[in-house]
């Protein structure tokens, strides 16, 4: 930091702290001022969430010290660091679904035993509260009830209520839509002019330059460059996460036109167990050669679209040709069926359906393909090909650590998914879809993921990309599907895309 | 956030379960000296009456032989994500179903014929037996845990019916069969070992044992050495990772239940055609409730339930010797010490792991500091 006159809010120095034989964090010193934004970037594991986790007291440093407003403090536990002043918003919410946003608000610091009286004085407390930050939410409202983003304001509502002065934000717009991301970054702007300090923790660059007013980048568990934002940049900033030059944005094109249809779906049509639609009438094509993001605020349909395309799910309505075979939705196609006709699936979800977590890494690694005759000998496992294709994959995807043996669970986020596009692409796919390709990602294997998806489509493999993130339907797409509400609001060639004619597209407006 | 009781899988497989072990016994020996016996003298009793004879050693493995068939019906039913507490009402129609072709063929058929019948049989009526649950599990939705445990019931009074008003030849007073004919008797391990020519004393010891040596090999294979083990366990650990692998998971449910079904219905091996030559009541005896504690024990690993199926095994047997020598304890205080090992080994694991846990980091620590 310069030296400016400004009040330090919170410092750490020399943190430690060993789990096992990892140094989580090591001799980490950082000084946050009073009344910035100051942002903590860096790829998952790099120690930034530990850290967080000792200043709010789920953790007990090693060694090191805390120091708040520029006193001395050991901090066991949340309640120390509520008491001086220190809130937390997890990325997860700590929210009771069927409490209302009043009873969240006090739960555990209810002022009265006397419910009524209680909440009357907290109702007090929080209008006031509300006016002054112009953070709202509805009061009688059940939790569960609430948008996202405004389960968020809830959150950080609870937060200044109990007294913080310094909020700690952990990834807060992951869940978020642009335009609430946009909405949040105006309420923090305006916390920081009332003189509250706040740490944010992403990996959004992005949203780092446009907030912040100063940034720290962690790798491996130390802190590799501090510096204020006027003085950073997008690939400087990525570059000090990674440890070497990232490419992260568009490859140029070489603009080759997109070949023969391979998929087309139409007219279809999807109903939950409630009879409630999930996807009206969409019909749309994947061609050889092409990248086609589908856009959308998660939870429109893209689930349901990529469920039906990949036979997870029949539809109610509709018909699928794929590979010269024609399914109709009283008889479509199954996972099985479509992997044999070169229809591969990375799904969103990597927990519950890419991988089974309990399985080794070479288990997880055949799933779906161990009928394959280099698999299966009459209903046997042959185990050495398994572990053999399985080490190949991890050589030529570099999945770390490349230990077959090792438990799907224990590998990042990263590695998991460059193992399950390893499976997926090691059948040289016809077609491939791909959810959410770099959720819980590292930028380093964001860049790896990419450059495999492009070099797919540039092998003629038609690849239909379903992500809430708009950079990443941007960096790969040639050509944009935008869906709100089970139905498709727009579809545009790359060229023709912005983010803000797609945000509005994404919120159903457009037409 | 790394899980705060990561136990190496050494630890996890072998420390652990003789941790819990010690645990348990310790509580027992209090529990033991409160009642003014001695802790020291009761083990001694227990373990030379388990393993100080060949006598002894035989009875440890009869009783073993029939808890490694429930246990590993336990098991293979866990791989696949399902709740068998069923293996007595299992255990119970595989009985039946060896007397009932014992009853009707011993006197014609010979031995070497009427074994292997009598074998599929009993792993046919286990398996049917299974399958009903099973197929209500997978088609209607019906909780397997409930109806395998309303399947006991029913097992057993079938089998009190057929005995009663079919199988009991007429004028006899005791609810059972007829004896069966001489080739419906599965050898003794002392006969066996008598044709070549060694000498063992005599015992319930027969040579269903071989066959749960089998099975447990059958079942280590076919779990993680088949295509349809794979299914299994993919259905087992997570189903909607099956149902996106293409696995049909309702299929892996009725094979695995029925596959449990079959294991548990080889008890009438051993009870039946190895021990007592006729169809009676009560020849399970909450064998197939021992197994859920054995294969929990045993981790539900065929290796592991081999051990547990041995401790349960020495625990009975050597439970009866200390029933006997030492005054004032009754068989009550036996099976005491065993609610004591399930309580440890299956519940309290979750206390023990991270406690261990925390002792062996700090020892490694140490050990770091020093080397």
């Amino acid at each position: 930091m310069p030296s400016a006159p400004t009040r330090v809010a919170v410092k750490l120095a020399g943190i430690s702290k060993r789990f096992g034989a990892v140094a989580a964090n090591a001799d980490v010193n950082l000084s946050i001022a009073a009344g910035t934004v100051h942002g903590i970037v860096g790829e998952n594991g790099a120690g930034k969430s530990t850290l967080m986790s000792v200043l709010y007291g789920f953790y007990q440093a090693d060694s090191g010290s805390i120091e708040v407003d520029g006193k001395p403090v050991i901090i066991r536990n949340s309640d120390d660091a509520i008491g001086l002043g220190i809130g937390m918003v997890h990325q997860h919410f700590m929210l009771v679904d069927t409490l209302t946003a009043l009873e969240n608000m006090m739960l555990g610091a209810e002022p009265h035993w006397l419910l009524k009286r209680a909440n009357a004085k907290v109702r007090l407390a929080l209008e006031k509260l509300m006016q002054d930050t112009g953070l709202h939410v509805k009061l009688d409202a059940l939790a569960g009830d609430l948008p996202v983003g405004d389960q968020q304001r809830l959150e950080i509502l609870k937060a200044l209520y109990r007294g913080a002065k310094v909020l700690i934000l952990d990834e807060p717009t992951a869940v978020l839509t642009p335009q609430e991301t946009g909405h949040l970054f105006k309420v923090l702007d305006h916390l920081r002019s009332q003189g509250t300090t706040i740490l944010l923790i992403t990996h959004k660059l992005k949203e780092v330059m446009g907030l912040c007013d100063c940034v720290t980048v962690m790798r491996a568990g130390r802190v590799v460059q501090e510096m204020p934002i006027s003085e950073a940049s997008i690939e400087s900033l990525a570059e000090a996460m990674v440890g070497r030059k990232v490419q992260m944005g568009r490859m140029d094109d070489d603009g080759r036109p997109a070949g023969e249809v391979l998929l087309a779906l139409r007219d279809t049509e999807v109903r939950d167990e409630m009879q409630v639609l999930r996807l009206a009438g969409i019909s749309l094509e994947l061609r050889a050669g092409e990248i086609v993001g589908v856009a959308g605020v998660s939870g429109n349909g893209q689930s349901e679209l990529l469920d039906v395309l990949s036979g997870l799910r029949a539809p109610t309505a509709g018909e699928m040709s794929v590979a010269g075979k024609t399914f109709t939705s009283d008889a479509w196609l199954d996972p099985g069926t479509a992997r044999t006709l070169g229809l591969a699936h990375v799904p969103e979800d990597r927990h519950a359906r890419a991988m089974v977590m309990s399985f080794a890494a070479w288990e997880s690694a055949v799933l779906g393909y161990d009928g394959l005759p280099e698999y299966n000998a009459a209903g046997w496992m042959r185990h050495r090909a398994m572990r053999s294709a399985t080490a190949g994959m991890m050589e030529r995807f570099d999945v770390r650590p490349p230990n077959p043996e090792l438990g799907s669970s224990k590998f990042s986020g990263g590695n998991q998914q460059k193992l399950v596009l390893a499976r997926e692409l090691g059948q040289s796919p016809k077609v491939l879809l791909v959810g959410q390709p770099t959720r819980g990602v590292d930028i380093g294997a964001i860049e790896f993921i990419y450059s495999q998806l492009r070099a797919l489509r540039d092998a003629g493999c038609a690849v239909l990309v379903v992500s809430s993130e708009l950079d990443e339907i941007l960096a790969l797409s040639n050509r944009v599907i935008v869906m709100n509400q089970g139905r498709v609001t727009g579809e545009l060639a790359i060229e023709d895309c912005s983010e803000a004619k797609l945000g509005l597209l994404m919120t159903g407006g457009g037409h | 956030m790394s899980a705060p009781h990561a136990l190496p899988r050494w630890a996890d497989l072998v420390l652990l379960p003789l941790v819990c072990l010690a645990v348990a016994l310790a509580v027992a020996a209090v529990v033991v000296a409160l009642v003014g016996q001695s802790p020291a003298e009761v083990i001694s009793v227990l373990v030379r009456g388990a393993f100080g004879s060949a006598r002894g050693i035989s009875y440890t493995l009869y009783y073993a032989t029939t808890f490694v068939f429930t246990g590993l019906a336990v098991a293979v039913a866990f791989h696949g994500g399902l709740f068998n507490i069923g293996g007595e009402g299992q255990a119970v129609f595989g009985g039946l179903g060896t007397g009932l072709v014992a009853i009707w063929l011993s006197a014609t058929l010979p031995a070497w014929v009427m074994l292997p019948i009598m074998l599929v049989a009993g792993a046919l009526f286990g398996m049917v037996w299974a399958a009903v649950p099973a197929y209500l599990q997978a088609y209607r939705g019906s909780h397997v845990v409930i109806t395998t445990i309303m399947f006991n019931f029913i097992a057993s009074s079938v089998l009190v019916y057929l005995l009663v008003n079919h199988l009991r030849p007429t004028g006899t007073m005791s609810v059972e069969s007829a004896p069966f004919a001489d080739s419906a008797k599965l050898p003794s391990v002392q006969d066996a070992l008598a044709w070549v020519g060694v000498e063992w004393p005599a015992s319930p010891l027969n040579l269903s044992v071989v066959l749960a040596v089998v099975a447990v090999v059958a079942v280590y294979a076919f779990l993680w050495h088949t295509r349809r083990g794979y299914h299994i366990r993919a259905v087992g650990s997570s189903p909607s990772a099956a149902e996106y692998a293409g696995i049909n998971s309702r299929h892996q449910i009725i094979v695995a239940m029925g596959l449990s079904g079959a294991l548990a219905g080889m008890v009438g091996m051993n009870e039946i055609a190895g021990v007592s030559g006729k169809l009676l009541l009560e020849f399970v005896s909450g064998a197939g409730f021992t197994g859920i504690a054995v294969s929990l024990m045993g981790r539900n690993h065929p290796v592991g339930i081999v051990f547990a199926s041995l401790l349960f095994g020495a625990l009975f047997q050597g439970g009866a010797e200390v029933a006997f020598d030492v005054p004032g304890f009754s068989r009550d205080m036996v099976v005491m010490l065993q609610g004591f090992i399930v309580l440890f080994s299956g519940a309290m694991v979750y206390v023990i792991a991270p406690m261990l846990a925390w002792v062996m980091t700090r020892f490694m620590l140490q050990g770091a500091v020093r080397g």
